[in-house]
């Protein structure tokens, strides 16, 4: 699968994500500046962690306006994959091509910590290989990641099965300890209609090696690979 | 740039000092110039030949550091030193202070001091990838050390957490000393490759001098200067002098720079950082006996009508002056121009030795490049031992009576703010943005993998202020010990140190004793376990109505694990395994953080520091690290043994308690929350015993077996009795909580909220 990470000024998780998918997945991978529009030769394109434009205004506000931004309708219309993590999470909101929008911590502060996430629905290329109630490993870190929604819009994620990701306990509880930010209904991930463009404020590259201590974050990639079997366990190569 | 700059002033000996000059330092200027100084060179002379620009009053002791050694590819005199890794690769490495700057204006000063070491590590050609802190501050009840400390905390991740470097470890120590100083140190590592070292020269006459990065305004001006001088009450007036930073411009600077600097063109390059343009275009034609010529009409401002004084002076943020190679300027001005950044032509690199600045036409200033760096005057200040050391070191803590219950003196320590568990701080920090750290904050010291390689590096900072002020020599030998201590127990074999000297005001023969004490105990400390010191940073002034800071030099030690897999943490692993003392169990109460704690002194002698059983405990520790079956290893620091085994047992993810026993001694007190050097508490697995009793006897280190982890409590039996018994749960609560409950508390009773 060809992979393209895009770079915004500002942006820094980008190495991460091209060490993890060149080095770890083996797959091919390029960067991409914020101003390129020609995405014809990918098949899923990152929009990693970082804090583009400073988060100034607020966080994704103006990489949410870039060009390339305006190339994704038509990619994903085409059949592309589109991941957003952290900073690339909120672009996508403020891009419009994800409901709901990221707002300060209800702590008021940047939290970096591992969490636990809930895979909630197993319809997405993301989420194919997974299992329901399934339990990954992965850090946050962020100031804004409290995920929002009206009322309206939530119930639609909701029928929709659009909610793909919450923060739980290791055992799978929806508490609010387990909530590191205050997101309503502990919503860590949601994706559009199709399932082809997932959003998500932790950090699956960080959780992509066994030295780091979790190689959950790999799961996603693997479920886009194929190279998975349903009950969420990696296919021995 | 108009020409509508208000008229600069004359300049007089009164203006002279009032610019922190002395007078026999103007008459100086007038003799190097053989003429008076324009107003543009008089604030060129009064910043560089400020304390913090010059050194002039360190640089006669930091001459005796010891900074040579075959892995060291660059020591101290540029901005950053570098280390050979092996394999191809070195790694950057400073650490800096920005104190001053961080009382006046909490969150800016920290931010900007973190922008500024950063800047430090790239110019030299290397991506950042760790940033540490060790901070001071003031009793956490008083108001002031509350806003100051949430200022700083959120300064510093700020910085850190946009720009997007991770801030890994550190320390935070609170003491009333540190009430209207506190102290921000940063450090910063990097790798570049050993062919790749950038260096901060004006090399080739007739190449091109571009300036990059941000618009000069007039922030922080005299920044220097600030930083040069004791508070007095009106430190709020100073506000202007603190900088203003921008992390997003300075990692659109970093990612322009670095590609830059790859295609070859560039010769030269530094930051601009304290004193900015003045600074750079200063050191940078000394070190290469060359001299440039400025035009300031051409320096991107982002405010009208400033004069040559302001653009010369300014410490705005996030800008670096290059030296490219003529004929090459289109290349660099590109890349900048794809990251949005200013790249102009200022001027050009000459071969006269002289600093010229243009505006307008007119020849603003004039001065020997070597004038305002090297012939610098260098004072050797006079130096005086104290009166009130022999009484203060006389104080004998055993006149105090003991305590009755250890347990809950244990308990009290551990919520003790400098001891307590500083999670509530690093959880504010990105610590994993890069992916390459394998032990985050919360042990001895932090880990970061270098990729492409097996390798990994260790770093940590340490330095005990108390032992500063009863003993100078020996708190700047036991800072180096002990951050190098730290590095072993992770598993790093030490490699180079970084200095950071925070002291009083040198023009006080008591302070400048202190410093001179401390640089030789630093010394004899690097000498003995055989590490170089490749750079550092001086921090004078740093003292409030005639009150100092407790003489405090902070320490970096960087290590390399030639295997990232032998990295080990400080935390018990498995119950059963054996816990054993390498060095000698006794301690002293002498400047420890008991007897501040609960008697609130700061007196009686320090344990003694061997600097040969030191060396013999780090190499015997580090040996059987690296045979491979050490399950923890900490060094017994702050509280003593007792502290440490709590430690132990309350900061990894599994809670592990322990039984342990000790040989009865003359006072409980001394034994289980005595100070001393030279101490490692290890577990291993009981098969290893005898194995690691081998390694222990080949280094001649004492060994004391202490007993076992397992079960949910810590009992420390001593003799017949029983010490401590103590839950694992009422430990870490009193651990984890005891930061936030000393600092959201009730305020103390001194709390005026003057600042």
């Amino acid at each position: 699968m060809r992979f393209g990470v895009v770079i915004f000024p500002g942006t820094w998780s980008d190495m991460d994500f091209h060490h993890v998918i060149s080095q770890v997945l083996q797959q091919p991978v390029e960067y991409l500046w914020h101003r390129d529009t020609d995405l014809s030769r990918f098949d899923c394109l990152v929009l990693p962690g970082g804090f583009s434009y400073g988060d100034y205004l607020r966080a994704g506000a103006i990489a949410g306006r870039s060009p390339i931004l305006a190339a994704l309708p038509d990619f994903v219309a085409q059949g592309g994959l589109v991941l957003g993590s952290c900073n690339g999470f909120q672009i996508l909101c403020e891009a419009g091509l994800l409901p709901g929008t990221l707002v300060r911590n209800d702590c008021l502060q940047f939290r970096c910590q591992w969490t636990h996430v809930t895979v909630e629905q197993t319809d997405s290329p993301f989420t194919r290989g997974l299992r329901r109630g399934q339990a990954l490993k992965m850090p946050i870190a962020h100031g804004e990641g409290r995920y929002h929604a009206d009322a309206a819009t939530l119930r639609a994620l909701k029928e929709q099965n659009q909610i793909v990701f919450r923060y739980t306990t290791e055992t799978g509880e929806v508490t609010a300890a387990a909530n590191p930010n205050g997101s309503v209904w502990n919503i860590a991930g949601v994706c559009n209609e199709d399932g082809t463009v997932l959003g998500l404020m932790p950090h699956p590259e960080r959780a992509s090696e066994t030295s780091v201590g979790s190689t959950d974050g790999l799961l996603m990639f693997h479920s886009l690979l194929g190279s998975l079997v349903e009950n969420g366990s990696v296919l021995g190569r | 740039m108009t020409g509508a700059e208000p008229p600069e002033p004359k300049v007089t000996p009164d203006l002279a000092l009032a610019h922190g000059l002395t007078r026999e330092e103007y008459d100086r200027i007038i003799r190097l110039l053989g003429r008076d100084p324009t107003y543009a060179e008089l604030g060129l002379f009064s910043a560089l030949w400020s304390e913090h620009c010059s050194y002039k009053s360190s640089r006669v002791f930091l001459r005796r550091l010891p900074t040579r050694a075959p892995h060291v590819l660059q020591g101290p005199g540029e901005n950053a030193g570098v280390v050979d890794l092996g394999g191809g690769l070195a790694l950057a490495m400073k650490i800096e202070s920005h104190n001053h700057p961080s009382f006046i204006e909490p969150f800016q000063g920290a931010a900007t001091g973190v922008g500024g070491i950063l800047r430090d590590i790239f110019t030299m050609g290397a991506r950042p990838f760790a940033l540490l802190n060790s901070l001071r501050f003031g009793a956490p009840d008083d108001p002031v050390t509350r806003y100051v400390f949430g200022g700083v905390v959120a300064g510093i991740a700020h910085y850190g957490n946009c720009f997007g470097c991770p801030t890994v470890g550190g320390e935070v120590a609170f003491a009333p000393e540190y009430a209207r100083n506190p102290l921000v140190n940063v450090l910063c590592l990097g790798l570049v490759p050993r062919g790749r070292i950038f260096r901060a020269r004006a090399d080739g006459v007739g190449n091109t001098l571009v300036y990059v990065g941000a618009k000069t305004g007039r922030d922080g001006i005299h920044g220097a200067t600030m930083a040069s001088e004791a508070f007095d009450g009106t430190s709020e007036e100073r506000r202007p002098t603190v900088q203003v930073g921008d992390p997003f411009t300075e990692k659109l600077l970093l990612e322009a720079c670095l590609e830059a600097m790859a295609t070859g063109a560039v010769v030269g390059i530094q930051d601009m950082g304290a004193a900015g343009l003045a600074c750079s275009a200063s050191e940078m034609p000394a070190r290469a006996r060359t001299g440039a010529e400025i035009d300031l009409d051409r320096v991107p401002q982002r405010e009208l009508d400033m004069t040559p004084y302001e653009i010369l002076l300014s410490e705005s943020q996030e800008r670096m002056l290059l030296v490219v190679e003529r004929g090459r300027e289109a290349e660099v001005r590109r890349i900048f121009a794809k990251w949005e950044l200013d790249a102009v032509q200022i001027g050009r690199v000459t071969a006269d030795g002289l600093l010229r600045a243009r505006m307008h036409g007119e020849v603003v200033a004039e001065v020997p490049v070597r004038a305002l760096t090297d012939e610098a005057p260098v004072y050797e200040r006079p130096r005086a031992r104290p009166g009130w050391l022999d009484h203060e070191r006389a104080f004998d803590p055993r006149s105090l009576p003991e305590p009755g219950d250890a347990g809950a003196v244990l308990l009290r320590l551990l919520a003790a703010p400098t001891i307590a568990s500083k999670s509530a701080i690093w959880r504010q920090y990105d610590h994993m943005v890069g992916i390459n750290t394998l032990v985050l904050p919360g042990s001895d010291a932090a880990v970061l993998r270098v990729k492409g390689t097996r390798k990994a590096v260790a770093v940590a900072t340490d330095g005990n202020g108390r032992y500063g002020y009863l003993d100078p020599f020996q708190g700047g030998a036991l800072a180096v010990a002990e951050a190098a201590r730290n590095v072993v127990c992770a598993g790093g074999r030490p490699l180079a140190v970084t200095d950071c000297l925070n002291f009083g005001s040198p023009e006080r023969p008591e302070i400048m004793w202190q410093f001179a004490e401390a640089v030789d105990g630093i010394a004899e400390a690097c000498r003995a376990l055989g590490i170089p010191v490749v750079g550092g940073n001086v921090s004078f002034y740093n003292e409030t109505l005639g009150r100092a800071i407790l003489p405090t030099p902070i320490v970096g030690v960087v290590g390399l694990l030639e295997d990232a897999e032998r990295r080990t943490t400080q935390w018990f692993k498995e119950p059963g395994d054996v816990v054993v003392l390498l060095g000698e169990p006794a301690g002293r109460l002498g400047g420890s953080e008991y007897l501040a704690t609960l008697h609130g002194r700061v007196s009686g002698p320090l344990a003694p520091l061997d600097l040969d059983r030191e060396r013999a405990v780090q190499a015997a520790c580090l040996a059987a690290i690296e045979a491979g079956w050490v399950r923890s290893a900490h060094d017994c620091a702050e509280g003593g043994l007792a502290v440490t085994l709590a430690e132990c047992c309350v900061t990894g993810p599994r809670r592990l308690g322990a039984e342990v026993t000790l040989d009865a001694r003359d006072r409980l007190d001394e034994l289980l929350f005595g100070e001393a050097p030279s101490r490692i508490v290890v577990s291993v697995p009981p098969a290893e015993q005898a194995r690691l009793a081998r390694i222990l006897r080949e280094w001649a280190v004492p060994m004391t077996v202490l007993g076992r982890v397992g079960g949910d409590r810590l009992t420390i039996a001593v003799g017949d009795t029983l010490g401590v018994a103590l839950d694992v749960d009422a430990m870490a609560a009193a651990f984890d909580g005891g930061l936030s409950q000393s600092l959201e508390g009730p305020s103390g009773p001194q709390s005026e909220g003057q600042a």
